[in-house]
């Protein structure tokens, strides 16, 4: 009798959403990637450059997978500390306005690109794992395309994305520590303001 | 042991010549470095030839510009894996250096299959059957063998390079087959159009870089640092301390 009630447990469990299996990080990357391209492959306006289309499509869709606090205080390292939260956040809004327009400028430069997942590692149910994937393009080589993701209490949010080996975060380390130590913390938030005020202004 | 053979090979030789030219050239810039990264100790020179290379690109680009406009997809592919097919022979060349020779030989395979049923490496019908395109330089063989960086140089037309990488483009440019076509004119158009590909497939990145960063020197050198430590650990660098 016992097993009989454990094993509608089981079958309740399973199949009640609030006790479901969670994502893995690799599928939810996959998830996100392909509904993306999905709506790029069939949007003209966005592959031909209309930047505040992709904008609109990746602040719906990529943005609430991204922890952008994460991501700003990687890109400012040791400086991070130095900002007060107040100032913590301003960085953070600033940093999100200009990486999710770098990302997005990306896609409208969208050709046939198809997207490869690579097989991701979770050594022992690791909270911080990378996602590997590929772009392969028709003649050319395949550029690879990594996403580093942490385990949050609301799910798997991506921290970085690394182009080539290139981190779009860590890019900037160099550049914000100068003005850092040049300017001061409102110096960068300044400096990040003024970066996003302008390329609003030449937005298509 | 390697290390000590290492000196006196011809390679270290090329190495050394680049080098000194370099600190010659750095010698020029004088006083007007402005230097506030370690590793990039020449940025008045470079940031000079940067503006130089930038001005030699509003000649270059929209020739890029033009053909990436002009000719249909699939003549553009052909002329990628054309290209990609005889750089395969020297990655292979260096895969093999770098003791990876399964790679190295997956290499010859894919210049064996693209030139045959891909007619000439037209078509790269060895990335179809599993035969990937790999991307090694002479300069990734010198970084695995364990030479150093460098400092950090901006070349015009070349763009940036630091010591390692410019002695390793200098190998690689002599072990380019097309550079070596008897007939000028024929390798002067291949050489031609080769770049002009090249700076088209880049196109794409100018927007990107542009927009993203706050001085386009700055993020082009500190890139050019991330990605050559990803290609010299083939996409998996060990981890930087914060």
């Amino acid at each position: 009798m016992k097993w009989l009630i454990s094993f509608f447990m089981g079958v309740m469990l399973s199949v009640s959403p609030s006790f479901a299996q969670e994502e893995s990080p690799d599928s939810l990357i996959k998830k996100v990637t392909e509904e993306v391209l999905s709506i790029v492959r069939q949007d003209k306006d966005i592959q031909s450059g209309n930047t505040r289309k992709a904008i609109e499509l990746v602040e719906a869709k990529v943005l609430p997978h991204f922890n952008f606090t994460r991501m700003t205080a990687l890109a400012m390292g040791k400086d991070w500390n130095k900002a007060s939260p107040e100032q913590k956040k301003r960085l953070s809004e600033e940093f999100k306005t200009l990486l999710v327009r770098t990302y997005s400028n990306a896609l409208t430069g969208y050709k046939d690109q198809t997207v490869r997942y690579k097989p991701t590692k979770m050594p022992g149910g690791d909270a911080d794992v990378v996602v590997k994937t590929e772009i392969l393009q028709p003649g050319g080589k395949p550029i690879q395309l990594d996403y580093s993701v942490e385990k949050q209490p609301e799910g798997w949010k991506v921290y970085d994305v690394i182009v080539a080996g290139v981190s779009l975060v860590t890019n900037y380390r160099d550049t914000f520590n100068q003005e850092v130590r040049a300017n001061g913390v409102d110096g960068l938030i300044q400096m990040l303001s003024t970066k996003n005020k302008q390329l609003e202004a030449g937005k298509k | 042991m390697r290390k000590g053979l290492f000196v006196n090979s011809p390679i270290a030789k090329r190495f050394s010549l680049a080098a000194a030219i370099c600190i010659a050239f750095a010698g020029l810039s004088g006083c007007a470095t402005t230097a506030n990264n370690p590793k990039d100790p020449f940025e008045g020179f470079n940031r000079a030839m940067f503006s130089v290379n930038e001005g030699i690109d509003v000649v270059v680009k929209p020739v890029a510009q033009g053909y990436e406009d002009v000719m249909p997809g699939p003549v553009k592919t052909g002329v990628g894996n054309f290209f990609g097919n005889i750089g395969d022979i020297w990655i292979a060349v260096n895969n093999f250096l770098q003791g990876k020779p399964s790679d190295g030989a997956s290499d010859l395979g894919r210049v064996f299959f693209n030139s045959t049923i891909g007619v000439l490496g037209l078509f790269d019908v060895a990335s179809g059957i599993g035969l990937e395109k790999h991307a090694e330089d002479f300069g990734q063989t010198l970084g695995v063998w364990g030479v150093g960086d460098g400092p950090y140089l901006f070349w015009p037309v070349i763009g940036p390079r630091n010591v390692r990488d410019t002695a390793g483009f200098a190998v690689d440019a002599y072990a380019d087959p097309v550079a070596h076509l008897e007939d000028v004119s024929a390798r002067n158009t291949l050489m031609g159009v080769r770049f002009i590909d090249l700076r088209a497939s880049l196109l794409p990145a100018d927007k990107v870089v542009e927009e993203a960063a706050f001085d386009k020197y700055n993020y082009i050198r500190d890139a050019y640092f991330q990605n050559r430590r990803s290609a010299i650990h083939d996409g998996n660098p060990p981890p930087l301390e914060d």
